[in-house]
């Protein structure tokens, strides 16, 4: 077999070892199911009201609250899940078990790749479930197959991403708990100075500044266009351009600061 | 099989090797000795491939241990504190995946695995995740996953500590049987029985360096001969034993009243058993226990680092 292909193999049995942990210990999924599930009832149906009526929402006949929010929900929880990789690898490394890993002839990145994915099949489920409940409670995505398509494979590019800028701060950081604190803190609000919940021309001129430009609005706002079948904001160029862009960079860093963590 | 040449390594202020060398002969064991904090875990890594000493080299199996890790890799199992199995898995689990990492067959993982647990007795508790296992189970996955890829060399980081003696002893004859089968082990341990009763050669290590090497024997004979012990039944007669064992040993006797022992040095065997019995039967002593005894390797550290093992060292490793 090439280098490729044991690399591919590698990875693979480390999304096994992944899977089986879900599956020994479900609540690690709480945060791609139940979290997502509550956001998109309790913003539609305690916020839905008064924000759809006050804002006048893009992406509908009548404002119809729930087709906006979702694609804010679905970044949201995307980028929670992937820069959750990093409170993932932090436990392995403080446990011992990438020390084992080293001492095994497998290709070393395949520990990082097998996580990465494993994360993109927890960005699906949670996207899936999201889908479902958002349809239940009114969310109409009626951009067709394409469109609904195109939507799902630019968050997960989004999410993937992002687990590499997790895999950067996990391998930085130095415990799990600490990392839970600087994500609350940093990507929290990221996702809230932006059009998540609310369109961004009520924000002071300075935060829409900023929260026109950042990636999430735009990715937000792309997946809007393309699940509700709408041409309104227009930025499939810039929203692919800086998932790629994030990959490109939080990939080779996040492959080196692990390698550097690793190897003292 | 194992050969390492003045590894020094650095962590910050603290220095954990400072020109160490190893050496093992194929199908050995050799017991890296120390206190905690002497440098052994950090030696073990830098042969494992875990770690880059700041200087020195290293060979395993013939392989450059800086050069070509990925080789290394292929030829060493390892078991020990630092290199943890995975606590959600089964004991199965983990065994397979090692297997597969090490780049072995699927059917043929499937058969060491079984093979190995059966062996190390683990056959009932193969199917239950590590966090339910013992410490002597966790252990003996530890050791069963060192020996998937059937490595030459193998190295074991501190195999029996927070063992049962009775867990210890199953170790011991593991390890002993893996050596007997051609298998070359380095192992560390804090342990000087433990050393005594398995090492083909010992180092004893103390802060980074290596403070003595050689067989038990050697480094027993290093410290001083060996003594004629004597216990007697009445404690009465302790002088009179005295006196009859220092007109036949080398030079005064040691006695430990509560033990009812007296003990002396000894040049050879030739005769002096019975002439002490004699000796002692004259004297009007009654005797329960005699024998000749060489020093324990705790006496071997005692005498060469000036105090106990225990407490040579407080660095953590």
């Amino acid at each position: 077999m090439s280098g490729f292909g044991w690399w591919l193999r590698d990875s693979w049995e480390m999304v096994l070892r992944n899977l089986i942990h879900i599956k020994r210990t479900p609540e690690l999924l709480l945060d791609v199911t139940l979290s997502p599930i509550m956001f998109v009832i309790l913003f539609n149906f305690v916020f839905g009201g008064a924000i759809g009526r006050l804002v006048g929402v893009e992406g509908g006949e009548e404002a119809n609250y729930i087709n906006y929010m979702m694609s804010g929900i679905f970044v949201q929880t995307i980028a929670f899940a992937g820069i959750y990789t990093s409170v993932l690898l932090a436990n392995d490394l403080q446990k011992g078990m990438i020390d084992r890993f080293r001492s095994l002839p497998m290709a070393q990145s395949a520990v990082l790749t097998g996580r990465t994915l494993t994360d993109l099949l927890r960005a699906l489920l949670a996207v899936a479930i999201m889908w479902v409940v958002g349809m239940l409670v009114g969310f109409r995505p009626e951009g067709g197959i394409v469109g609904n398509a195109a939507a799902i494979g630019l968050m997960l590019l989004f999410g993937f991403a992002l687990s590499w800028v997790g895999v950067a701060a996990g391998a930085l950081v130095r415990t799990p708990e600490a990392l839970q604190g600087i994500i609350f803190a940093v990507v929290f609000p990221l996702t809230f100075v932006s059009s998540a919940f609310v369109p961004t021309d009520t924000m002071p001129d300075w935060l829409r500044w900023f929260a026109d430009r950042q990636p999430m609005t735009l990715v937000m706002n792309e997946v809007r266009d393309l699940t509700l079948g709408i041409d309104v904001y227009d930025a499939e160029l810039a929203a692919v351009l800086w998932c790629v862009g994030v990959l490109v960079v939080a990939f080779p860093l996040g492959l080196w600061l692990y390698n550097r963590r690793t190897t003292q | 099989m194992i050969e390492a040449i003045g590894l020094h390594k650095s962590f910050g202020e603290t220095h954990a090797l400072r020109g160490l060398d190893l050496s093992a002969a194929e199908g050995t064991i050799l017991c890296v000795l120390g206190p905690n904090g002497a440098g052994k875990t950090t030696a073990v890594r830098i042969l494992t491939t875990l770690t880059h000493p700041d200087a020195g080299s290293a060979t395993v199996a013939g392989i450059d241990v800086l050069k070509d890790p990925s080789a290394v890799r292929r030829k060493v199992g390892v078991a020990g504190q630092y290199a943890s199995l995975d606590e959600l898995l089964t004991g199965r689990e983990n065994l397979g995946m090692i297997g597969r990492l090490y780049r072995i067959s699927g059917t043929t993982v499937k058969e060491r695995a079984s093979s190995l647990l059966a062996r190390f007795e683990l056959t009932d508790a193969a199917n239950r995740p590590l966090k339910t296992y013992s410490g002597g189970m966790r252990r003996r996955l530890d050791l069963a996953a060192a020996l998937m890829a059937r490595p030459p060399v193998i190295f074991l980081d501190e195999p029996t500590t927070g063992l049962d003696p009775k867990g210890r002893l199953s170790m011991w004859d593991l390890i002993a049987e893996l050596a007997k089968g051609g298998t070359t082990v380095l192992m560390t341990t804090q342990y000087l029985e433990e050393a005594d009763q398995l090492a083909d050669d010992i180092v004893v290590i103390d802060h980074g360096r290596a403070i003595a090497r050689g067989t038990a024997d050697e480094l027993k004979r290093q410290v001083g001969g060996e003594r004629l012990e004597v216990v007697i039944d009445n404690p009465r007669y302790l002088p009179e034993a005295r006196r009859a064992l220092e007109a036949i040993g080398e030079s005064e006797a040691r006695v430990d009243e509560a033990a009812k022992r007296v003990s002396v040095p000894v040049a050879s065997h030739d005769g002096v058993l019975t002439r002490a019995i004699r000796a002692l039967d004259d004297a009007g002593v009654h005797v329960d226990d005699i024998g000749f005894r060489r020093p324990t390797l705790d006496e071997v550290f005692l005498s060469i680092t000036g105090k106990p093992a225990e407490d040579a060292a407080e660095v953590s490793e």
